[in-house]
C-alpha cells in the first residue's frame, strides 16, 4: 500500500465548516391515526430562550409516528408541574400522556425540570432536572424526548441521534457537492466535506466518531475514512476501478467495499488496521451495496448473477452465498434492521422504486414509502423509522417513514439536492 | 482553427446524415459511415485541417486530421443496456482511430447511468458501460495503456427531470481527453 494511503491527510477541504448551513425542515405528510395522543405543555419560564424546549420536544414525539401531540391552542391549561394539573380537563380531551416543565437560568446555561404524567391512571412516570449550556438546550430536549418514548412504549429513543447526507447542486461538468451531519431533526448541520466532484455512500463507524465515505475528487472515487471530532482524514483504498460502497462491520475493525480491481465490482472485506483485503465474491456479475448483519457474522449485498438485482446473503463462517429476495425483479441497497430479523431494501414495482421490508424467516415483502424514485434506506439506531432519499418536485429530498409504514415525513432542504442519508449509532 | 459553436453543433448533430452526402468533400473517416467498422483499419487518406474548419459544416465528427481529437464524444445507450447501438460505431470509430493514431494520447471513459435504480449499483452499471465502449476500442487496435474507466453512476446528470427525454441523454459514455 502506498505510503500517500495510510498517510493521514491534512483535511484542507474541511474549512468553515460552521458557516456553510444546511439545514432540512420537517413535513409530516402521512401521519399514523393509531398514534398515541400526548400533550407537551410550554415550559414555565421558557418565553425568552434561544430555544422553545417543549416545541422541539413536540416536534420530536410527532416525527416518530408514535405519538398524536395536541396542538397548543387546544389546551385549556398550561401546568408546570404535576401538583398543578386536573387530569379531568386532559382526559376529556383525551389525552394519554402528559409533559409539563420548567426552564430557568443557570449561570451561563440553563436547568430544565420535566415530568412525564399518565393522564387516564393519573400519575407521575418520570420527573428529572436537566442541565444545559448555553448551545445545549436543543440537545436537551432531544434528551427529554428519549426519555419520555422510552418509557412510554420500552423502545430506546433516537431522538439525540445524527445523520449525514451528501448535497448536491448544478449539471453535468458544473457540480457542486458536499457531505453533511445534522441533527436526526435535520437541524445543527455541519459540512464534512465539499468538492467539485461527486461524493457518496457515507457510512457511519459504530462508535458514531468516523465517516467512511466514497470521493471523487482525485477524479476516481476512491474510500476516505474521516473523524469527524478533529477532521483528520485517511485515504483507504485507490485501486483501478470502482472503489464504492463502504459499509462498517459492527466491531468497527472492519469495512466491506465493492471494489473492481479484479474485473466486475466483487464484494471484500478489508482489515482497517492491517489493510488487508479477503474477496467474498468471484463472479462476473456486479456486486455491490454489502451491509453487514447486526451480530457481524454475514452480509448481504446486491447481485445480478441471476440477470437483474437481487440481495444476497454471504455467511462469513461457512463461505455459502443465498439468494434472500424472490419479488418483483429489481431489489438491492438492502439494510438491516437492529434486530436482524428483517431487511430495508429497495423494491421496483410497477410505480416505480420504493422501500421495502423484508421478513427474513417468511420472505414476505411489503412496500413502506409510496413514492415512485426512492433511494439509499437507512435504518434508525432503535429501528423505528428508515430515511431515504426521494423526490419532490424537481429536487431531491430526504424522507422517512416508520418501519411498519404507517407514519411518513419529509425534510425538505432550502436549496439544491439532498441524498444519500445515513442515520448514525446511537451516540450517549 | 476549431469550429465555431454554431457549426460545431451543427456538425454534431448532422454528422450522421452528413457522412454520406459529404463524400465530395473528399477523405471521409472511411468505415464510420456504413457501419463497416471493425477491421476498417488504417486505410483512411486523411482529411486536411483546412477542409475540416473551413468548410462550416463540412466536418463532420468522422472526418478528423491527424492530431486533431474527435469532435463527437459522447455516445448514449438504451435503458439498463450496456450493448453500442449501430448508430454510434462510427463515433468510436473516428476515436479510435485517434488513438491509434496519436499514440501519445489518453482517454478516460466516463461511464453514466439515468437516475433510476439505486447509486452504488448504477455505479456499476455505467462501468459495465464503459466497458463496453473499453472492449470495442480495444477489437479496434487501440492500446489498452491509452485507456482509463471512471464510472460516474448517476453522480454527473448531463440533464435534469423525471422523464424519458433527461434519462436518454444521461445514459452515456463520454470520451474525456
Amino acid at each position: 500500500m502506498k505510503a500517500m494511503m495510510t498517510a493521514w491527510l491534512t483535511a484542507a477541504l474541511l474549512l468553515a465548516s460552521q458557516l456553510a448551513q444546511a439545514n432540512l425542515t420537517i413535513e409530516i405528510t402521512r401521519g399514523n391515526e393509531s398514534a398515541t395522543p400526548i400533550a407537551v405543555v410550554p415550559f414555565a419560564g421558557g418565553e425568552g430562550l434561544p430555544e422553545d424546549v417543549a416545541q422541539v420536544v413536540h416536534d420530536d414525539l410527532e416525527r416518530s409516528g408514535y405519538f398524536e401531540p395536541l396542538p397548543r391552542r387546544q389546551m385549556m391549561d398550561q401546568p408546570s408541574e404535576s401538583e398543578q394539573v386536573r387530569f379531568g380537563d386532559w382526559q376529556a380531551l383525551d389525552t394519554r400522556y402528559l409533559v409539563v416543565g420548567s426552564a430557568e437560568r443557570e449561570g451561563d446555561g440553563y436547568r430544565l425540570r420535566y415530568e412525564l404524567l399518565d393522564v387516564s391512571g393519573e400519575q407521575r412516570m418520570l420527573g428529572e432536572v436537566v442541565t444545559a449550556d448555553a448551545g445545549g438546550l436543543r440537545g436537551a430536549a432531544h434528551y427529554i424526548s428519549d426519555q419520555v418514548f422510552e418509557a412510554i412504549t420500552d423502545i430506546r429513543g433516537a431522538f439525540s441521534t445524527r445523520i449525514a447526507y451528501v448535497t448536491s447542486q448544478g449539471v453535468g461538468d458544473d457540480m457542486q457537492f458536499a457531505l453533511y451531519v445534522a441533527d436526526a431533526d435535520g437541524h445543527n448541520s455541519q459540512q464534512v466535506l465539499s468538492s467539485r466532484e461527486p461524493i457518496l455512500s457515507p457510512s457511519w463507524s459504530p462508535d458514531g466518531g468516523k465517516l467512511a465515505y466514497v470521493s471523487f475528487e482525485t477524479e476516481r472515487p476512491a474510500i476516505y475514512v474521516q473523524e469527524l471530532g478533529s477532521g483528520k482524514r485517511a485515504r483507504l483504498t485507490d485501486f483501478q476501478g470502482l472503489n464504492s460502497a463502504p459499509a462498517w462491520s459492527p466491531d468497527g475493525r472492519r469495512l466491506a467495499m465493492s471494489l473492481s480491481k479484479d474485473g466486475q465490482p466483487d464484494i471484500y472485506v478489508m482489515d482497517i488496521a492491517s489493510r488487508n483485503l479477503q474477496r467474498l465474491t468471484r463472479d462476473s456479475a456486479i456486486d455491490t451495496e454489502p451491509s453487514w448483519a447486526p451480530d457481524g457474522r454475514s452480509l448481504v449485498f446486491t447481485s445480478d448473477r441471476s440477470g437483474g438485482p437481487q440481495l444476497y446473503r454471504h455467511d462469513l463462517g461457512s463461505g455459502e452465498q443465498k439468494r434472500l429476495t424472490f419479488t418483483g425483479n429489481y431489489n438491492a441497497r438492502g439494510r438491516f434492521s437492529p434486530d436482524g430479523e428483517s431487511l430495508f431494501l429497495i423494491h421496483r414495482s410497477d410505480r416505480g422504486y420504493q422501500v421495502a421490508r423484508q421478513d427474513l424467516d417468511s420472505g414476505r415483502l411489503v412496500t413502506l414509502s409510496d413514492s415512485r424514485w426512492d433511494e439509499s434506506p437507512s435504518v434508525a439506531p432503535n429501528g423505528t423509522m428508515v430515511l431515504f432519499a426521494t423526490q419532490q418536485g424537481n429536487s431531491g429530498v430526504l424522507g422517512a417513514v416508520t418501519a411498519d409504514g404507517r407514519a411518513s415525513f419529509r425534510l425538505p432542504s432550502a436549496r439544491g439536492d439532498v441524498r444519500e442519508p445515513a442515520w448514525s449509532p446511537f451516540l450517549n | 482553427m476549431q469550429f465555431k459553436p454554431y457549426a460545431r453543433s451543427l456538425a454534431i448533430a448532422f454528422s450522421l446524415a452528413l457522412v454520406a452526402g459529404c463524400s465530395s468533400t473528399g477523405g471521409t473517416q472511411d468505415g464510420s459511415m456504413d457501419g463497416g467498422v471493425a477491421g476498417s483499419g488504417a486505410s483512411s487518406s486523411g482529411v486536411s485541417g483546412g477542409q475540416a474548419s473551413g468548410s462550416g459544416y463540412g466536418g463532420t465528427a468522422g472526418q478528423q486530421a491527424d492530431g486533431r481529437i474527435p469532435q463527437q464524444r459522447t455516445i448514449y445507450f438504451a435503458f439498463d443496456s450496456d450493448v453500442i447501438r449501430p448508430e454510434f460505431e462510427s463515433v468510436l470509430a473516428a476515436n479510435a482511430r485517434f488513438l491509434r493514431e496519436n499514440g501519445n494520447a489518453s482517454v478516460v471513459l466516463q461511464g453514466h447511468t439515468d437516475e433510476r435504480g439505486t447509486r452504488e449499483y448504477n455505479l456499476a452499471l455505467g462501468e459495465r458501460r464503459a466497458n463496453a465502449v473499453e472492449q470495442f476500442l480495444s477489437v479496434q487496435g487501440v492500446s489498452p495503456s491509452q485507456v482509463e474507466v471512471v464510472s460516474y453512476g448517476e453522480e454527473r446528470p448531463a440533464a435534469r427531470g423525471q422523464n424519458e427525454e433527461a434519462y436518454a441523454q444521461n445514459r452515456r459514455v463520454v470520451f474525456a481527453y
